[in-house]
């Protein structure tokens, strides 16, 4: 489904800056896997997802999706196979537009963008279906601007549009970090049910230990720009939140390592 | 009636000028870039015009020739910002300046050509109606603005009108979902300064000459009719026509005050300082209103408190 083979980015190559974030990486995933992704900050999680979606050029490596090298793809070209959500719930959506008109865009993700109108009438029926879903009181709404929105519900509006034509892959980058907890459980689930009903393939960074326990079917830890930890299936729901913190000790090497570097 | 013909002539020229406004509007404010290469391009239109109709060529499409040189403006500015990376100011810059030598070699190497021998649109239907050129062009004018909103209104409307504004709003989101942001900004400055030379072809007509010289300051111009525009209609619900509409609006009463201040006695060389002014306190006001706004507000709700303490 998603492979990476030998994957590396150095920032600054060449100045007194230099800082090499990935170190050859090796990752496959199946398809329907949700993988969840923990580390402590600046270990490269985010610099993993980047490279995938393309924001910035890799050094070296071959990324293959679905069976196509995307490794040289601009990031607007492999965004017809991949969504994605950020932390800062800004970046998602057009501020200065509708909710209807947003999930238009979204909606023609991957598809030719011509001339014929931006929002059709049928749409707007099954976006009021689907934004009702949300459980946020937004469906009647949808003519509002999405700058008018709080953090959380333009973060659930993204989700809906990362996946309203289904994605390949699903990338998604503590996208609750910038919500209060009631909103950030209420997204979590909402991305877990979407992430099941259409058995999307999906990568989860997270601070959060017992998340990535609970959630998807795989676990990956980074550290300093490599995969120290990587596991699956049963063993990976049976883990403790101790066990991981024990892991991280063992790879890094570091005696007294404690949880706030993995909780961030 | 000679003063009535005075502002009639404003009106006019606030109409055609009210494309160069309506152009700027569309990179200014729904790409986000401040594209100077309207000062070049607005003289292009103007050149490019005025020579095929002394070369007997039909007004109409000497007008089209203009357009699609202002097409040909925005794709120099548009490929050096997208492909060669150079800030979008720059790059119009660079293409503005490139254009000066241009618009000369289009003109023949004369910074000014006079087209009373040609057929100028305007007033060869005046005469051979036998009614007054400011109401022919009054007319005409209006039926062109008219149908040019309607084909922005449409196209914004359209699947890719909609992604432009949306590289516009949000360049990261635009991209995430696929939409290749270069191509969108290199669309969005052809159309602008289509809509430039446009502009820049009805004013040479409607003048019957142009000069090398005439698009300098231009930029400037188109920002006072938007912010006028924007000023007038501020309170009022968000549409989208009707933000295009109150942009020529904005043009001619734009040209309504120059046509004020002048018959007041002021020369004309200095209705440019006049310009800029109006566009900086045009575009302070709105700052420092929020700032005393807050303040005022923080001394009430605060104010009080700090009395009871005390
Ligand atoms: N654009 C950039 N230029 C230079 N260095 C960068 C850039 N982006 C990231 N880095 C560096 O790369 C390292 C990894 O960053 P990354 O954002 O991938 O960490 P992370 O695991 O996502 O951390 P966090 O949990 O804090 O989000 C950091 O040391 C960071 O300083
Ligand atoms: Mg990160």
């Amino acid at each position: 489904m998603l492979k990476l083979e030998k994957v590396s980015k150095t920032f600054n190559l060449g100045t007194v800056n230099e800082k090499k974030v990935l170190h050859e990486i090796n990752l496959e995933l199946e398809e329907g896997d949700f993988v969840t992704i923990i580390g402590g900050n600046g270990a490269g999680k985010s610099t993993l997802l980047n490279m995938i979606s393309g924001l910035y050029p890799m050094d070296c490596g071959v990324i293959t999706l679905d069976g196509e090298d995307i490794s040289l793809q601009p990031e607007y070209q492999r965004a017809k196979k991949i969504g994605r959500l950020f932390q800062d719930p800004m970046l998602g959506t057009a501020s200065e537009m509708q909710i209807l008109e947003n999930l238009a865009l979204a909606k023609r993700r991957g598809k030719h963008r011509g001339l014929s109108w931006g929002v059709s009438k049928s749409e707007k029926e099954e976006y009021y279906e689907l934004v009702k879903s949300l459980n946020l009181g937004l469906e009647n709404r949808l003519t509002t601007k999405v700058g008018l929105l709080s953090g959380g519900q333009r973060q659930a509006v993204t989700l809906l549009m990362a996946t309203l034509q289904k994605p390949k892959l699903l990338l998604l980058d503590e996208h609750t970090a910038a919500l209060d907890p009631a909103t950030s459980a209420k997204v979590l689930s909402l991305t877990e049910k979407i992430v099941n009903e259409q058995n999307l393939t999906a990568m989860m960074v997270t601070h959060n230990m017992k998340d990535a326990i609970d959630i998807g079917n795989r676990l990956i830890m980074m550290y300093d720009g490599h995969i120290i930890y990587d596991v699956r299936g049963e063993e990976k729901h049976n883990l403790k939140v101790s066990d991981l913190l024990k892991k991280f000790e063992e790879a890094s090497g570091e005696e007294f390592v404690n949880d706030r570097m993995l909780l961030g | 009636m000679g003063l009535f013909y005075t502002y009639l002539g404003a009106v006019d020229l606030g109409l055609i000028w009210g494309f160069l406004a309506l152009g700027v509007y569309i990179t200014f404010r729904l790409l986000d870039i401040a594209d100077l290469t309207v000062d070049g391009s607005f003289a292009t239109g103007g050149a490019v015009c005025a020579v095929c109709v002394l070369n007997g060529i039909h007004p109409i499409l000497a007008i089209l020739a203009s357009i699609i040189a202002g097409f040909i403006a925005g794709a120099i500015t548009g490929l050096l910002h997208t492909k060669c990376k150079i800030p979008a100011i720059l790059a119009g810059i660079l293409t503005q300046i490139g254009l000066y030598s241009i618009n000369l070699r289009i003109m023949g190497g004369r910074a000014n050509l006079p087209l009373t021998t040609a057929n100028t649109l305007f007033n060869d239907i005046a005469t051979s109606l036998n009614i007054n050129k400011y109401y022919v062009t009054f007319i005409i004018a209006i039926l062109f603005v008219m149908v040019f909103i309607a084909i922005l209104y449409w196209f914004f409307g359209t699947e890719l009108g909609s992604s432009l504004r949306a590289t516009g709003n949000s360049e990261q989101m635009a991209r995430s979902l696929g939409i290749n942001t270069d191509t969108m900004k290199l669309l969005g400055l052809m159309i602008s300064n289509g809509l430039v030379g446009l502009s820049g072809a009805l004013n040479a007509l409607y003048g019957q000459a142009t000069d090398v010289r005439v698009g300098t300051g231009a930029i400037v111009i188109a920002l006072a009719s938007i912010v006028i525009g924007e000023v007038i209609l501020s309170s009022k619900k968000n549409n989208f026509a009707l933000s295009l509409a109150s942009i020529v609006v904005g043009s001619i009463i734009y040209r309504i005050i120059v046509a004020i201040v002048l018959q007041m006695g002021l020369n004309t060389d200095d209705l440019k300082i006049l310009t800029a002014i109006l566009v900086a306190i045009a575009l302070t006001i709105p700052v420092i209103l929020g700032k005393r706004r807050q303040i005022s507000t923080y001394k009430k709700l605060t104010g009080k408190e700090i009395d009871k303490n005390a």
